[in-house]
């Protein structure tokens, strides 16, 4: 056998597609896991049908998930994929628009038969009529090589299909110089009840790494070297586990018990479950009749001294929108999380869009002012949950945070922060019953005391009727009412002087500046960095905090000739802007329920750079 | 570890039992109910009942959703909570969760309680979490003044209903056994004592306690229940409930419900030809029994039954939600976040 030829890349972006029934999703999880311990950088895209079992082999039924890693500093999960994995012929016509021209294909023959060819609507086979040159193709019958290396177990033909996604695994971890021990572990420790499927899968996942080691079908290993990244201890995480951990943090730093209300919600119920399972660490999971049960029994739970929590996305902060205005007037600590999905209604229920800030932002009745932050990676979930909590309980408020579909199931390297480093937030319960009153205010935050009930002497009661200054009584005086508003806009506006100030990547001014929010950051840094290599004069400003801003955002504005406010929605962030800044910036908006690529926020920047918009 | 609620609950421990009147219980803000409105006899029996439950007035809550009846925790000297229409039972069931130390209240009206938060209040009977609701009957919909309600008689003419409703209404008592309810019972606002001993009652129950009191709108539904509650007609239509006791009614003791097959009937004890051991002996501790006598509410030839139809216990939610956290703690140790931060793969970048 000839030895095999090694080259090195610095990148590669790899596309595992099949049924939504093949196993993709772990495949490409499995995958991301093991080149995570690697140390390469990396970031992953899910993209999987609402459907959770679409009949198979039709277009609609196709599950992918995308990793790009590699040796260098990795923002996206990659514009396009140079290799793409796909197990029958529906995955490979869903998913060819995504492949680099000259990319390469490796495919699962066996899927490619007359019934999969008809109901993905190809006329012919597409592996033999040419119209696929342009890849470097590799076809490997992965059915009937599973089914060889499981031949002398009496197992059935279904389990034998089930395992073939770990055939592709391991062939996929040969080509890339990729250790199977995680996976094996990880296959000892989730089958160690059900010893058939774990012998299979562990068969199948080496003969597949075999099967590249001894054909002569893959001529050329890649290596992909770690990445430089900052020293210390990484894991590899979501979106939703981030969250769900930057939450418990928070709580356990605030010295308060955890109390999630939540109902049911693609894609939020990954913290949900997340969540739920960390009952040892004193977190409450209450899973409600509705999303309004939701919200309002975190509330309670709020009342009572807990850290209340609701975990939702878009259709589900419509029905919440009442219970949110409640705490804006009983002035508890809240924190709802949206991770938004397509709308408007159910939409895209597992695609990512960011089009929920004006409701965020402005979506109640009445002047009910609500700090909105948005997260901007997987990773940074983790930081925008602990900040959300340190607000909410610093200010009394309901604090909205936004992350999106992109970043919660997305994943990326993570360095693992020291916990006991982390600040304390422990809020002051009032204990005192001398000069007590409910809506009187810190003389700094304007923040009302927290009187927990149990606290003798402190009875007092709170609702959603407009409370009367210090008092709390209900009051429907016009001077009141009038200060009342005031006071609570004001209340929130000087958040501001608590959060850090915007800071610009890239100069301090010059021709552009492009300013998003929430998960497009990792796209809009790398269009702005390879347009700043190539000597243009663009800066990249991110917005952690939408509500309220930080207090330099106008003055950097300023500087710049034009600012482009990339955005997944009709131009939500730029609408704030222009109101509160009143600069003439450009919005650059795409609704397909899919991540920006940066090249095509990079093409925005050129055209804008030459003077053409 | 001990959180800052638990600090706070230790630190302020009364030993000493407080003695308290019924005055302790009154708030100082002024009872803004219509002169004459039912409401004013369940707050005062309310404050009457609560001095002898035991229980530290500042370990009370009071929760209530949108509508005349849920003012009620502004005229309570407890800690209170006004809250969103139809949502007390879940802001409610949300604190009893986070804090099980706090006697729970809610209270709600028909329109509060069973149109805009039906769905809440029928999954915490189920979940049958330690809370006590109140349902203040009056089958109208008071502060938004007098449109039908989901308890109003079909064919009620209202400002929103000028040519009759059509709407079948809703028997609470048989909605909150339909939704597996353990504690089950209705009352009069016309009638202190009887109330006062449910209110108790109630309050004693361990899981979820449902009482509905029929209260008149002087208002916009005048006498909606004085079949039930003036003298000249109630003890002919209305029938106590007393566990162990047969359901003898009527001004002269001279009537009782008696079963026929699954049908509850009205007899005569008069006639010769049943006598009280041939009467339907009331069982609060029967599931079965409880809805055929809840069924027998708007039987236009049956007495309205009054009192506790049902008191069963059945695993409390929050109890066994604590239950759970403890064992999760027992067998993975108390959670710690630097391990669970460094948990499954990890690698370190020098």
């Amino acid at each position: 056998m000839a030895e095999k030829r090694v080259e090195n890349l610095d990148e590669v972006t790899i596309r595992f597609a099949g049924d939504s029934g093949d196993g993709m999703q772990l495949t490409g999880t499995q995958f991301t896991n093991t080149t995570a311990i690697l140390g390469n950088d990396l970031s992953t895209l899910p993209d999987y049908p609402a459907e959770i079992r679409a009949p198979a082999g039709t277009l609609f039924g196709v599950s992918g998930f995308q990793i790009h890693f590699g040796s260098t500093e990795i923002n996206t999960p990659g514009d396009q994929c140079d290799v793409l994995v796909a197990m029958n012929a529906a995955a490979l016509k869903v998913n060819l628009g995504s492949l680099i021209d000259g990319g390469t294909i490796i495919v699962n023959t066996d899927g490619f038969n007359e019934k999969n060819l008809r109901l993905s609507g190809y006329s012919q086979s597409p592996l033999h009529d040419g119209s696929l040159d342009k890849y470097r193709m590799h076809e490997v019958d992965i059915s009937k090589l599973t089914a060889l290396a499981l031949q002398d177990l009496n197992i059935s033909s279904k389990l034998v299909d089930r395992s073939k996604n770990f055939f592709a695994l391991g062939m996929m971890y040969w080509i890339y110089n990729r250790p199977l021990e995680t996976t094996i572990e990880w296959i000892k420790s989730k089958f160690k009840d059900k010893p058939d499927i774990l012998e299979a899968n562990l068969r199948v996942l080496k003969a597949g790494w075999n099967f590249g080691e001894t054909t002569e079908i893959f001529s050329v290993r890649y290596e992909v070297g770690p990445a430089k990244l900052a020293p210390g201890r990484y894991r590899n995480i979501t979106g939703n586990q981030a969250l769900a951990w930057g939450l418990m943090a928070a709580a356990k730093k605030a010295k308060l018990d955890l109390f999630l209300g939540s109902y049911p919600i693609t894609p939020a119920s990954d913290v949900l479950h997340e969540l739920s399972f960390y009952k040892s660490y004193g977190v409450k999971t209450f899973q409600a009749e509705d999303e309004i049960a939701g919200i309002c029994s975190a509330l309670g739970a709020s009342f009572g001294g807990a850290l209340g929590v609701t975990t939702t996305s878009g259709p589900g902060v419509a029905l919440k929108s009442e219970a949110i205005g409640l705490a804006v007037m009983v002035e508890l600590p809240l924190i709802i999380c949206n991770i938004q999905r397509g709308g408007p209604s159910t939409g895209l229920p597992t695609k990512t869009e960011q089009a929920d800030l004006l409701q965020a932002v402005y979506g109640r009745n009445g002047e009910a002012p609500v700090p909105v932050i948005a997260a901007a990676t997987p990773s940074d979930c983790f930081d925008a949950a602990f900040e959300a909590a340190r607000i909410a309980l610093k200010y009394m408020t309901p604090v909205m945070l936004l992350s999106d579909g992109y970043l919660g199931n997305g994943s990326e390297p993570w360095l693992i922060p020291d916990f006991n480093k982390l600040p304390d937030m422990s809020p002051e319960f009032r204990t005192n019953p001398e000069g007590f009153f409910p809506y009187s205010r810190d003389e700094a935050t304007l923040a009302r005391p927290w009187a927990i009930p149990g606290t003798p002497g402190l009875e007092h009661r709170i609702g959603g009727l407009e409370k009367e200054h210090i008092t709390g009584n209900v009051s429907y005086d016009p001077e009141n009412h009038e200060k009342m508003v005031h006071l609570r806009a004001e209340k929130i506006e000087r958040i501001a002087d608590d959060i850090p100030l915007a800071t610009v990547e890239g100069d301090p001014d010059g021709d552009l500046l492009v300013v998003g929010w929430g998960g497009t950051y990792g796209a809009i840094k790398s269009a702005v960095a390879r347009q700043r290599q190539k000597g243009h004069p663009v800066s990249h400003l991110h917005l952690r905090y939408l509500n309220p801003m930080p207090k330099n955002l106008g003055e950097i504005l300023y500087k710049f000739k034009r600012v482009l406010v990339p955005e997944i929605n009709l131009g939500q962030l730029i609408k704030i802007l222009r109101s509160k800044y009143l600069v003439p910036a450009i919005g650059f908006n795409r609704v397909r329920g899919l991540p920006f690529k940066s090249i095509e926020i990079e093409k925005e920047i050129e055209e804008i750079l030459k003077g053409k918009k | 570890m001990s959180t800052l609620v638990d600090e706070i609950l230790r630190s302020t421990i009364v030993t000493e039992a407080a003695k308290y009147s019924s005055k302790d219980f009154q708030s100082d803000q002024d009872v803004r109910w219509c002169p004459g409105c039912g409401d004013y006899s369940i707050l005062a029996q309310t404050q009457r009942v609560m001095p002898d439950l035991g229980i530290p007035r500042h370990k009370m809550v009071f929760v209530s959703g949108i509508g005349c009846s849920s003012r009620f925790p502004y005229y309570m000297n407890t800690y209170g909570f006004h809250g969103i229409h139809g949502r007390a039972t879940v802001i409610a069931s949300g604190l009893k969760m986070a804090r099980p130390d706090l006697s729970v209240w809610v209270v709600t009206g028909d329109g509060d309680g069973m149109s805009i938060g039906g769905n809440h209040f029928i999954h915490l009977l189920r979940r049958n979490l330690d809370i006590n609701v109140l349902l203040f009957n009056n089958q109208i919909y008071g502060l938004t003044k007098g449109q039908y309600s989901p308890t109003s008689e079909v064919g009620k003419i209202t400002k929103s209903t000028p040519y009759g409703s059509l709407d079948y209404p809703f028997n609470p008592a048989s909605l909150a056994l339909g939704s597996s309810a353990t504690f089950v019972a209705r009352s009069l606002d016309r009638d202190p004592k009887q109330m006062q001993s449910i209110i108790k009652r109630a309050a004693e129950h361990k899981g979820t306690s449902f009482v509905e009191i029929y209260q008149n709108c002087n208002v916009f539904n005048d006498g909606a229940f004085f079949q039930f509650t003036e003298k000249e007609t109630k003890d002919d239509s209305v029938v106590f409930l007393e566990h162990g006791k047969p359901l003898v009614f009527g001004k002269e003791k001279d009537k009782g419900i008696r079963l026929n097959g699954f049908s509850p009937e009205a007899v005569s004890l008069k006639d010769g030809k049943y006598s009280v051991s041939d009467l339907l002996v009331h069982n609060e501790k029967d599931t079965t029994l409880s809805f055929i006598l809840a069924d027998m509410t708007y039987k236009p030839h049956l007495p309205r039954p009054v009192g506790i139809f049902l008191a069963i216990d059945r695993p409390v939610y929050e109890q066994e939600m604590e239950r759970q956290i403890s064992f999760a703690k027992e067998k993975r140790g108390e959670g710690d976040m630097t391990r669970l931060l460094s948990s499954g793969d990890t690698w370190v970048v020098q």
